[in-house]
C-alpha cells in the first residue's frame, strides 16, 4: 500500500502550485499578473495609489476588450490608480459572477464591468455595492444594479449608422444578413431591434433574410458566414455588430468568389478590419473608440470613488484628455457618436 | 461470506489502514491542506465569504456529481449533464412564463430531466451503443433544444420566495441554507451506494458485467435507473441555476460536464468502472471550487486556473494507475486468483 506516499506526493504538489502561484501578488501587491500579456505598452500603474480598480471584461482574449483595457489602464496610470484585469475565458451566462465576488471580498473600490447578462450578475453587484464597492458599466450594461453606466454609443445611434451603411453596400435594395454575437447579447439584440424598425420605415426594398449567431467565436463565425452565403445565393450585405464576427466573415468572403459581391460590414476596429478594407472585401465599417471607452470608464469610476459625482443626473466630472463629461438620463454616460471607417481615413486609426 | 464488496480490497489490512489510506482519503487530505494553505497565505481566503460564495458557485457540480459518480462506476459517463441543466433552466422559465406555478412547472422540469435520462439509458443498454457517443448526442439535442426554447429572450422574474432560498445564509457560518438540502441528497446516494444490494449491483456491474449478470445484478435496468437519475439531479440543478442567478437562458450549464467528470475523477472514481466512493467525489469537487477560488483572489486568470486543474486530474489520474500497477505486479506471485474471482457469494 502506497497510499501514505501518494497523499504526501498530492499534498506536497498541491503546496507548490498554491505557492508558486502565489509568489507574484505577495511580492508586488500593485501589479495584476495578466494584464501584460497583449498590451504590452501599457506600463505598470505608478506606485503608491490606494486604490484598486478591477477590470471585468465580458471575456479575456478579446481584441476589442484588449483595447479598452488599454485605455483603462492608461487613465489609472495618469490617476495614480491600480488595476487588476480579470475575467472568464468565455463569455457564458454567470460566468462573470465569481470575478465580482472575488473583487468584493479583496475590497477593491471600484469594478469596470462589461456585464454578460442584465440580471444574473446583479445579485453580486448589489453584494458589492453593500461593501462599498463602486460598479461601473461599460459596454454592456447591468441596468437596475450598477452605480453608472458608460454607453459607447446610443443603440439608436449604432442602428441608424449600421443600416445606412448596409443601405449604402446594397444599393438600397436586395437582401441581407445579420451575423450577431450570442442569442442572448445585450447590446446586439437591441441594435437589431432597432435595425429591424429602421430598415421597415426607411428601406421597403431591403429585405433582412436572416439573423445568425456566431456567439463571438471565430471558427463559429466563419462558418455562420459560409452557410448564409450557401443559403441566400443573392445576399448582397452582410451585417455583422460585433468586432469578432465581422472580422471572422470578412476573413470568409476576402477568400471566397463572393468577394466583390457581398459586402460585409459592421462594427469593426480598424486594425482587424485594415487588410479587408484594402483588399477591397469591404467598402465601410463603423465603431466608436474602445481604448476612449476604457479611458473615460476609468476617470469616472475614479470621480465616483472620490465622490465627485453620485451618478445623478447633471453630474459633471473631467474625463483628463477627453475633456468634460456629464452623466445623462438613467446613471448613463455618451460616449460621443459612432464613427465610420474607410479607406480614406483608415490609415489614421491603430487600435 | 456474504457478498464481499470487491471495491474494498485488502481485507488483510487492520481497519484502520484500509480507511486511512485510501485514494478518497488522500483526496480529503489534500483538500484540507489546501484549504488550510490557502487560510494562512491568500488574502481575504480566510473569510465567510469564501465559503458562501464557493460553496453557492459549486452547488449545481455537488448534486450532480453524485449520480455521475454511480453512473462511472458501472463504467458508463454521461456527458449531457450540462445541457440537461441548460434545458431545465430554459424549459423552467418558458413554463413559469407563459402561466404555470412555479411548484408544478419545477416538477414538470424533474420529470423532463428523468425523461432524457431514460432516453441517454434506453439508448445505451437497448441498443447497445457506447454511453460516451451517447450523451455526446444527447448534449448536443438537449442544448439545442435549450437554446431554441427561449430564442434570443430571457426570463427574468421568478418568485422571490423561491429565488431567496438559493441566497439565504445559515446567520453568518457563510454556508449557505441550501447545504441542508444537499445533506439530505448526500445521505440519500451513500445509502443507495453503500449500503443496499442496487449499490453493490453498481460496483459488480462496472467491476465485470458478465460476472455481474450471473450474479443477478439486472445490468441493463440498473444502468438505465442512473441515467435518469443524473437527468433528474441535472434538473435540480438546472432549477438551482434558476433561482440563484433569478433567470433563465439556454446556454446555462455550458461546460459543466466536464467540470462535473474532473471532479468525479479526482474523487477516486475510476474511469474504467468499478472503484470509487461518495465522500472521495465530495471532496473532489471541494477540491477543485477550493482550489479555482484561493487562485482567483490570489490574482490568477482563469486560462491558468484550467491548467492547473487539469494538470491536477491527469496527475491524480496517472498516479492512480500507476499505484494500481505496483499493487498488482506485488500481488501477482503471491495470490493471482482473488482478483479474478469477485462477488461470486452467491
Amino acid at each position: 500500500m502506497k497510499f501514505t506516499k501518494t497523499a504526501a506526493v498530492l499534498s506536497a504538489a498541491a503546496l507548490v502550485v498554491l505557492g508558486a502561484c502565489k509568489t507574484p501578488t505577495s511580492t508586488t501587491p500593485s501589479s495584476a499578473p495578466a494584464p501584460s500579456t497583449s498590451d504590452g505598452g501599457s506600463s505598470a500603474p505608478a506606485a503608491g495609489g490606494d486604490l484598486k480598480f478591477t477590470i471585468l471584461p465580458k471575456n479575456l482574449g478579446n481584441p476589442y476588450f484588449e483595447t479598452s483595457t488599454k485605455g483603462a489602464e492608461a487613465a489609472a496610470a495618469e490617476l495614480g490608480v491600480t488595476t487588476e484585469l480579470v475575467g472568464p475565458a468565455e463569455a457564458a451566462a454567470d460566468a462573470q459572477v465569481q470575478y465580482i465576488e472575488t473583487a468584493t471580498q479583496q475590497k477593491v473600490a471600484a469594478i469596470e464591468l462589461s456585464a454578460n447578462d442584465q440580471t444574473a450578475l446583479c445579485d453580486s453587484v448589489k453584494a458589492a455595492q453593500a461593501a462599498g464597492v463602486k460598479v461601473v458599466t461599460f459596454d454592456s450594461d447591468a441596468p437596475g444594479c450598477r452605480d453608472l453606466f458608460i454607453n459607447q454609443a446610443t443603440a439608436e445611434g449604432i442602428a441608424k449608422v449600421l443600416v445606412e451603411m448596409a443601405a449604402d453596400q446594397s444599393g438600397d435594395a436586395g437582401e441581407i444578413a445579420i451575423l450577431s454575437a450570442t442569442a442572448n447579447a445585450t447590446n446586439q439584440n437591441a441594435w437589431i431591434e432597432l435595425m429591424k424598425t429602421e430598415l421597415t420605415a426607411s428601406h421597403p426594398n431591403i429585405k433582412l433574410v436572416e439573423v445568425a449567431y456566431g456567439d463571438d467565436q471565430d471558427q463559429k463565425s466563419f462558418d455562420e458566414t459560409q452557410a448564409l452565403l450557401q443559403k441566400y445565393p443573392d445576399l448582397k450585405v452582410i451585417v455583422a455588430p460585433t468586432t469578432v464576427g465581422i472580422a471572422a466573415a470578412a476573413r470568409y468572403i476576402s477568400t471566397s468568389e463572393a468577394k466583390g459581391k457581398v459586402w460585409v460590414t459592421g462594427l469593426g476596429t480598424p486594425n482587424d478590419m485594415r487588410s479587408y478594407v484594402e483588399d477591397g472585401t469591404v467598402k465601410e465599417f463603423a465603431l466608436w473608440n474602445p481604448e476612449d471607452l476604457g479611458y473615460l470608464t476609468t476617470y469616472a469610476a475614479k470621480a465616483l470613488v472620490d465622490g465627485t459625482i453620485t451618478g445623478a443626473e447633471g453630474d459633471k466630472f473631467e474625463a483628463g484628455k477627453l475633456g468634460e463629461y456629464t452623466v445623462g438620463a438613467d446613471n448613463t454616460v455618451l460616449l460621443g457618436d459612432p464613427y465610420k471607417f474607410n479607406a480614406d481615413n483608415i490609415g489614421n486609426f491603430n487600435f | 461470506m456474504s457478498a464481499t464488496t470487491p471495491a474494498y480490497p485488502d481485507y488483510g489490512q487492520p481497519l484502520w489502514k484500509r480507511v486511512l489510506l485510501t485514494r478518497e482519503m488522500a483526496i480529503v487530505a489534500l483538500l484540507l491542506v489546501t484549504i488550510l494553505v490557502a487560510a494562512l497565505t491568500v488574502p481575504y481566503f480566510a473569510d465567510r465569504m469564501t465559503a458562501y460564495n464557493l460553496l453557492r458557485n459549486m452547488f449545481a457540480t455537488l448534486m450532480i456529481a453524485l449520480p455521475m459518480a454511480l453512473v462511472m462506476i458501472t463504467g458508463d459517463i454521461d456527458i449531457s449533464v450540462g445541457s440537461m441543466v441548460g434545458l431545465t433552466c430554459s424549459l423552467l422559465g418558458l413554463l413559469y412564463a407563459s402561466g404555470v406555478p412555479f411548484e408544478l412547472a419545477m416538477v414538470l422540469v424533474l420529470i423532463v430531466g428523468a425523461a432524457g435520462g431514460l432516453l441517454n439509458g434506453l439508448l445505451v443498454t437497448r441498443i447497445g451503443l457506447p454511453a460516451l457517443a451517447v450523451t455526446i448526442g444527447t448534449m448536443a439535442l438537449f442544448r439545442g433544444i435549450a437554446v431554441g426554447l427561449l430564442g434570443t429572450s430571457t426570463v427574468t422574474e421568478f418568485p422571490e420566495a423561491w429565488t431567496n432560498l438559493a441566497k439565504y445564509e445559515i446567520g453568518t457560518t457563510g454556508i449557505p441554507f441550501i447545504i441542508v438540502f444537499y445533506l439530505v441528497l448526500l445521505a440519500a446516494f451513500i445509502y443507495l451506494l453503500h449500503f443496499t444490494s442496487f449499490g453493490r449491483g453498481v460496483y459488480a456491474i462496472g467491476l465485470n458485467a458478465e460476472a455481474a449478470a450471473f450474479s443477478g445484478v439486472n445490468g441493463a435496468r440498473t444502468r438505465t435507473i442512473l441515467f435518469m437519475l443524473a437527468g433528474t439531479i441535472s434538473g435540480l440543478g438546472g432549477i438551482y441555476w434558476t433561482l440563484l442567478r433569478g433567470t433563465a437562458r439556454g446556454d446555462v450549464g455550458d461546460g459543466l460536464e466536464l467540470q462535473v467528470i474532473a471532479a468525479v475523477v479526482l474523487g477516486g472514481v475510476s474511469v474504467f468502472g468499478g472503484v470509487g466512493a461518495i465522500y472521495g467525489v465530495v471532496a473532489g469537487v471541494l477540491l477543485i471550487g477550493v482550489l479555482s477560488s484561493a487562485l482567483q483572489l490570489v490574482g490568477v486568470t482563469a486560462e491558468v486556473i484550467k491548467i492547473i486543474t487539469g494538470v491536477l486530474l491527469i496527475g491524480s489520474v496517472v498516479l492512480a494507475s500507476f499505484i494500481t500497477w505496483v499493487k498488482d505486479r506485488r500481488a501477482r506471485p503471491a495470490l493471482a486468483a482473488p482478483a479474478a474471482s469477485p462477488a461470486v457469494g452467491g
